[in-house]
């Protein structure tokens, strides 16, 4: 089962690297450098967006201020370049599929995003039902501490793995 | 040439030769590296965005300095450090690179930017209260700051793929 579920994606990786769209980028040098680059200043933006919501929750940053006004400054500059990243990942597959999609760097990578995006999720939700979620007098800052460290940990992870797929041969 | 002499020392140096030719060292400083500059140059938007106006606007300009600032220095200490490291491993090669260059005058201008935000522009920044409004200069500082570290991102991506 696993074999072809591994075989059907190779197919797939070997049928994208012979599309038009594909041959272009790689071919043209100045794409993927390009892209990478738009690419790293998406991450910048969410990661540390992340980073200031993640630093306040553990009162390390603005303390004075009120969780909410700190979450609905920074969380639009999670989700909005989130799309960016999404939208340029996407094109930089499109030009090395089999250096991605076959990779266990990037799939580790993909693994990560996705609980990034639920442990953001989650701050989001717990955020706007308890209004004092994060502040000095909420009743679970253990919780709060926890999803802060996590959220780090995985954007930490992110950027690393990124990094790493250019190793992994 | 003198410049020339003291890339070569530094490239045979033990530190230099271990990077060099360890396999995943490079990519394990390089990784800091990147997750350092992601802190100093997404911190220094927020404070850019501040003084543009854009954003933040429920704080004051000083206050936003103050709270990022810290978090700026430190991440940037440590993104010098990764940085002066893989330079060490290749002296010569990166010292002769084009966008390796231009990352240097990009980083230079930035400094030189942000001296004069905090000689002529930053004054009376206490009075400019809560309100979005800025003056003129720290909205020129603001874009410039912008600008330039952006463009660092993109010499640094674009050095990488030009030195094999």
């Amino acid at each position: 089962m696993s074999y072809s579920i591994a075989g059907s994606l190779g197919a797939f990786c070997d049928w994208l690297d012979q599309t038009d769209l594909s041959q272009t980028i790689q071919i043209t040098s100045w794409i993927v450098p390009a892209v990478q680059s738009v690419h790293i200043l998406a991450i910048t933006a969410v990661a540390v967006s992340a980073l200031m919501i993640d630093l306040r929750l553990i009162g390390a940053f603005a303390a004075d201020q009120p969780m909410r006004r700190v979450a609905s400054r920074f969380l639009p500059f999670v989700w909005w370049p989130l799309l960016i990243l999404l939208g340029t990942g996407v094109i930089l597959i499109i030009g090395e599929p089999v250096r991605s999609l076959m990779n266990p760097i990037f799939r580790i990578k993909m693994v990560l995003l996705v609980a990034a995006i639920i442990v953001t999720g989650l701050l989001q939700y717990l955020q706007r039902r308890d209004p004092a979620f994060g502040d000095s007098a909420y009743k679970h800052r253990g919780a709060a501490t926890a999803i802060a460290v996590l959220s780090m940990l995985l954007w930490t992870g992110i950027i690393f793995a990124g990094r790493w797929i250019a190793y992994y041969a | 040439m003198e410049i020339n002499h003291a890339l070569d020392w530094l490239q045979t140096t033990a530190v230099a030769r271990t990077i060099a030719e360890n396999d995943i060292l490079f990519p394990w400083i390089e990784s800091v590296h990147v997750l350092a500059f992601v802190v100093v140059v997404g911190s220094i938007a927020i404070v850019d965005l501040r003084l543009l106006g854009l954003a933040s606007t429920d704080r004051t300009a000083n206050r936003v300095l103050h709270d990022v600032l810290p978090y700026t220095w430190g991440a940037f200490a440590v993104a010098a450090v990764c940085g002066s490291l893989m330079f060490s491993s290749n002296a010569v090669n990166y010292a002769h690179n084009f966008f390796f260059r231009g990352k240097l005058i990009l980083l230079a201008l930035a400094g030189l930017n942000m001296v004069v935000f905090h000689l002529v522009g930053i004054r009376g920044i206490e009075a400019w209260g809560a309100s979005g409004r800025t003056p003129l200069a720290a909205k020129i500082a603001g874009a410039v700051s912008l600008a330039v570290w952006m463009s660092v991102v993109v010499f640094g991506r674009w050095t990488g793929f030009t030195m094999h």
